[in-house]
């Protein structure tokens, strides 16, 4: 049988086509790896321009409370996310992760807090077991609807003055605002959020009209559509996590250096501590500090150190400490860039390691992460 | 005389030296180049031996050596910047100079109708 003939699609699929993509098999998805123009004129139009991303192959899920209270659904997903869902205002998006029992990390999602209840977006290569997830623990108290809906992001400098044409109320959205608008008079969900390290929206659109709404954004002389390899190079230089890559379920979120996202209201303490599962390890480690940590890395040369490398303490390759989780080269950086675990002790910026490429010790520095500074309006 | 390799190398044999490098096809296929590195001059290699890396934005690629012979020369030129291969792989962006061992090897290689009838 042909491999891609039970590979899924995305609304856009057939756009995808259209623009000639190169399609690659992607979470159980065709999808594209990049348009004519290629990875890095696409990385760089986004950081300079807008770019258009299909992300529908992620899951978009509701969460409402069997009572109909916000409530109630805001407690019941915290009784699996070290995340403040309670104290989400509406129209609110905030960043989280599901774990399990061992205190590592199951998936990572996107939570927001619409009208009476909360939606969701989920990785498409998790999608499946998020909801099996969802079910057996709150499913008793909530309602989880897969929805069957397009998901775009449009990502850059120009996002905000080319959605605002469309939608001029966009303009007054802050960073991780959510709101419900007419674009083309299709009904649309509009967050001010992205993975590119760059101001941007991701916008929720009705699977029918997705085609639609889509290619009135890429008719913009500032629009591009770009594939998962700039995507995959934009996030890496953002110092964002992808999961299945820098996360994943042999990483607990403070190793991953992810403290950011777990508020003081669950953190020992917090009016609702712990109660997640895997509380016992991410509180203490919330206190004390995990042994390693995820860092992120610069090569000394030209040569980029992709995923899996591993990383040693000396240049003869005798200790080794630590592994690269995401690596390539960074367009915008001009050079190569990667993420990776080492202990603590090493985790300083700065830091000299070595990483082993193609049987060579190549020096690596320890950086602070993003290595782009990001524009997001907060 | 231009010879291919299935592998998507091409080579342009002068005197028993090949000039070598990487295909339009091949370079279609691997996107923008990043990072190039070369063999040294003096090495040998044999046939399909690992004779030089390319790295695109997303993925490293080997590139073989078509024949057995010995380095006589690389350039430097897409070291220094790597998107010479992208934008004239079959004239600036050759890769190196192979002395081959035996000549007469290059007559089991694919002329220029095979390797296109290959990747049309």
């Amino acid at each position: 049988m042909d491999d891609t003939a039970a590979l899924k699609k995305t609304p856009l699929h057939a756009l995808h086509l259209q623009l000639g993509a190169r399609m690659v098999p992607f979470a159980g998805y065709d999808m594209p790896v990049q348009y004519p123009a290629g990875v890095m004129k696409e990385h760089i139009h986004t950081r300079t321009e807008a770019g258009l991303f299909d992300v529908s192959h992620m899951g978009q899920v509701i969460v409402k409370a069997k009572s109909g209270s916000y409530e109630d659904a805001a407690l019941a997903l915290e009784s699996l996310v070290p995340v403040d869902i309670l104290g989400l205002a509406e129209g609110r998006q905030r960043y989280g992760f599901f774990t399990d029992d061992s205190g590592c990390i199951l998936d990572d999602l996107m939570i927001s807090h619409l009208d009476d209840h909360l939606f969701v977006v989920v990785n498409a290569s998790c999608k499946e077991a998020d909801l099996a997830h969802l079910q057996t623990h709150i499913g008793d108290r909530c309602d989880i609807t897969l929805l069957n809906r397009a998901l775009i992001a449009l990502q850059g400098p120009r996002a905000v003055e080319v959605l605002a044409e469309l939608w001029a109320d966009v303009a007054a959205m802050k960073f991780m605002d959510v709101r419900h608008c007419r674009l083309h008079d299709v009904s649309c969900l509009v967050s001010r959020s992205g993975y590119s390290g760059e101001d941007g929206f991701e916008i929720s659109i009705p699977a029918d009209k997705a085609e639609d709404v889509t290619m009135r954004l890429l008719e913009h002389p500032d629009v591009q559509a770009i594939g998962l390899g700039a995507r995959d190079s934009l996030r890496l230089e953002a110092g964002l996590c992808l999961y299945g890559n820098d996360i994943d379920t042999t990483t607990s979120p403070v190793e991953a250096a992810l403290e950011w996202a777990m508020q003081k209201a669950r953190r020992s303490g917090g009016a609702r501590a712990g109660g997640f599962p895997g509380s016992g390890r991410i509180l203490s480690e919330l206190d004390n500090g995990a042994a390693r940590r995820r860092v992120g890395l610069k090569p000394e040369g030209k040569a980029p150190v992709r995923g899996h490398a591993k990383l040693y303490a000396d240049a003869e390759g005798k200790a080794e400490i630590g592994e690269v989780t995401s690596g390539g080269f960074g367009p915008s950086v001009e050079g190569p860039v990667a993420m990776g675990y080492v202990p603590v002790s090493h985790a300083a910026a700065g830091t000299l390691v070595y990483a082993e490429v193609r049987g060579k010790y190549l020096p690596i520095t320890v950086s602070a992460l993003p290595f782009v500074t990001p524009t997001y309006k907060r | 005389m231009l010879k291919f390799t299935e592998e998507h190398e091409w080579l342009q044999i002068e005197g028993g030296v090949a000039t070598v490098g990487i295909t339009n096809y091949a370079v279609e296929q691997l996107g923008d180049l990043v990072f190039v590195e070369l063999p040294e001059v003096g090495a040998t290699f044999s046939k399909n031996g690992n004779a030089a890396t390319v790295e695109s934005v997303k993925a490293a690629s080997d590139v073989y050596c078509p024949l057995d012979g010995e380095i006589t020369e690389v350039n430097p030129a897409i070291v220094a910047d790597p998107s010479l291969v992208n934008s004239d792989p079959q004239g600036a962006g050759w890769f190196f100079k192979l002395k081959l061992a035996n000549p007469a090897d290059a007559d089991g290689l694919l002329d220029e109708a095979a390797y296109k009838e290959l990747t049309a």
